[in-house]
């Protein structure tokens, strides 16, 4: 009875390109929009955690799932793959959207006209980025993600939204234009865009279509880093989170993470089991990449004086790391990351609401929304900031940010500390320590401690020595998301053994890629009983 | 016919990148626009060059030298309708950002002389 199970795989994109569909239909009925697009989204919460549980319980051989869409075996039509790394990202994305989608509920959704659909589309778009197994339907699932991400970047019109938004659209098609380059080479050098077939017939290829196939890779590379922000393609990122809305900017910190995705999936499934110089070059320049990341992050986080700036370098910092630790290599190291991919996701899309929150305390007086209001003649205008006061909101906020501050720098006692300590074990346990380990391990410390220095002053500028401070007005609906990512984050650290072995099994997955490679290749389209 | 199409392709894509290191954002969506030109002739002929091939073959057991690849014919096809639909989306974006700001600066407003 795999067959209907195998239907789930593709639900996930199905559900909110349809669901944002019919959201443009219903014209201006908010609540019943919201709650259509609140019930969607939990959908989706309850969708990948059955996945996560699927892929983990022996449902399917090798943990790894296969949808074959129009019942075309692999390397000819369009295949949907999910195994342990797809439903753990899902997860998080579904998590993160639940948040980013409840905090929105007393203003941002009407900030402007089509957030629900845009927000369901973005959905789609990512969910089909982690569950597709071809280079091309990649492509596809990235435009439509970033096509919906250049609508709520633009959520609550203002001139310094459209400026950030200009730019991140013109890098963005470039970073497009440079994808289909790379796509269209490897297409040339191995005739396959399927990601399995590509990853048996790269092992077949002569000397010269080798060449083309690793050109192709590189360019391929420049487009998901420009997405993850790598050094020197992230400049355009503190821009972009310090403009947008704050839940979109939450949105935005997970879309960062899509990039990563990629290159874990491609770079662990193609090119790392192959033992030649190229691997060895790709893996160090990932490395150098995440380095000079960590170390653009670490001084921008220190000279940032703005929330929203500090939050993209945060961001930043968090990319870096990753990066530079995939390319390190090594299975438990890699689980490790994983591991701290979860934990500081979470950590700055809460972070992103706070800061938000936490502007109240600042500057009391509530951000303009007048030009929106204009722009759209959106006629039921919400009350101002909020309605009721929760009590001891300042409290609440100050603990809120304290927990933030604690996982994002990595101090004991919740997940960002695990995450860090993991790593630091693998690295050290994962073979020969040299200078490069060491090197690593002490950049990853130093970002973490300008982390604290920086978030640490904002904090007691904003908390302590603020003569002017007055209760904030929070509503529960906005207090709750951030508190909810918090809580994950929480809940991380508790089931932190269960959590990592799940991630440890997932690494060594990926280090298997010809598990994977078989189960696409190996499906066998599905055959009516009463055929002709 | 290799040397003209390279050329060519390698021009537009010069031409693409100058226009978008400009300061106006109509020289910049010009580049763009030239720029997903060249990217789209570019898989184009990653299909090998080839004259008078149709893409399809009708009967089973030709050989398939005789055809053209309709796998990149189909991969430009979608190239080039979301590339269209993302440009005219900076088209909006570029004409919100002239009435927002009243000028046409990729950074919306002048540099001071």
């Amino acid at each position: 009875m795999s067959t209907t199970l195998d239907l789930l795989i593709m639900l996930p994109v199905l559900l909110p390109l349809l669901l944002g569909a019919v959201l443009v239909l219903l014209g201006g009925r908010p609540t019943l929009k919201f709650a259509l697009n609140l019930g969607g989204t939990l959908a989706l919460l309850v969708l990948a955690l059955t996945l996560y549980w699927l892929t983990d319980h022996d449902v399917w051989p090798d943990g790894v799932g296969v949808y074959l869409a129009g019942n075309w075996v692999a390397p000819f039509g369009i295949t949907m793959v999910v195994d342990r790394l797809a439903a753990l990202m899902l997860l998080l994305a579904a998590l993160i959207a639940t948040a980013a989608l409840l905090y929105s509920l007393r203003r941002w959704s009407r900030a402007g006209v089509h957030f629900h659909s845009l927000f369901q589309f973005l959905l789609a778009g990512i969910n089909g980025s982690f569950l597709t197994g071809d280079l091309f339907n990649l492509f596809v699932f990235f435009e439509i993600m970033l096509a919906a991400s250049y609508g709520l970047l633009l959520l609550g019109l203002q001139p310094g939204r459209v400026r950030a938004s200009m730019q991140y659209v013109v890098i963005n098609l470039v970073a497009s234009s440079f994808f289909l380059i790379g796509v269209a080479l490897i297409y040339a050098a191995c005739g396959t865009l399927n990601m399995a077939d590509l990853a048996v017939r790269a092992a077949t290829l002569d000397d010269g279509q080798r060449l083309l196939l690793e050109t192709g890779a590189a360019v391929l590379a420049i487009a998901f880093l420009t997405k993850s922000a790598m050094w020197p393609l992230g400049f355009w990122l503190p821009t972009t989170y310090a403009a947008a809305a704050p839940p979109v900017a939450a949105m935005l910190v997970l879309m960062t993470k899509v990039g990563i995705y990629v290159i874990v999936r491609l770079w662990l499934l193609v090119f790392a089991e192959q033992q030649d110089s190229w691997a060895a070059l790709s893996g160090s320049a990932l490395v150098a990449g995440g380095l000079l990341t960590l170390a653009f992050g670490t001084l921008g986080l220190l000279g940032s004086q703005e929330p929203g700036r500090m939050a993209g370098f945060c961001a930043i910092i968090s990319s870096g790391t990753l990066l530079a630790v995939i390319g390190y290599g090594g299975t438990a190291v890699v689980g490790a990351a994983l591991f701290y991919l979860a934990s500081s996701t979470l950590a700055v899309a809460a972070f992103m609401l706070l800061l938000d929150l936490i502007g109240r305390v600042r500057n009391p007086s509530v951000e303009m929304l007048a030009i929106t209001m204009e722009a759209f003649d959106i006629d039921d205008a919400p009350d101002d900031s909020a309605g009721v006061a929760i009590p001891a909101a300042t409290a609440f906020l100050g603990l809120s940010f304290m927990a933030c501050v604690l996982i994002i720098t990595g101090l004991p006692p919740l997940s960002g500390f695990v995450a860090k300590f993991s790593l630091f074990h693998a690295l050290l346990n994962a073979g020969a320590i040299s200078a490069l380990t060491l090197g690593l391990i002490a950049l990853v410390v130093v970002s973490g401690l300008a982390a604290i220095i920086s978030l640490m002053r904002f904090g007691v500028r904003v908390f302590w020595s603020n003569p002017d401070m007055q209760p904030p007005r929070l509503h529960p609906s906005e207090a709750l998301p951030a508190s909810g990512l918090l809580l994950a984050c929480i809940a991380l650290s508790i089931a932190a053994g269960p959590a990592s072995s799940y991630m440890d099994r997932t690494a060594s997955a990926l280090h298997e890629p010809q598990l994977y490679i078989e189960r696409v290749l190996s499906t066998r389209p599905v055959t009516t009983e009463n055929a002709p | 016919m290799e040397a003209v199409i390279a050329l060519s392709i390698g021009v537009l894509f010069a031409s693409g990148v100058w226009l978008i290191l400009r300061p106006r954002t109509f020289q910049v969506i010009i580049g763009l626009l030239l720029i997903s030109y060249a990217v789209n002739l570019f898989i184009f002929i990653m299909g090998r060059l080839s004259v008078n091939q149709p893409p399809l073959a009708l009967q089973a057991g030709t050989d398939t030298n005789l055809f053209a690849d309709p796998v990149t014919q189909a991969l430009v096809l979608t190239a080039i309708v979301i590339g269209f639909a993302t440009t005219a989306l900076y088209l909006v974006l570029l004409l919100t950002s002239r009435g927002l700001s009243g000028t046409d600066h990729v950074d919306g407003r002048e540099p001071s002389a």
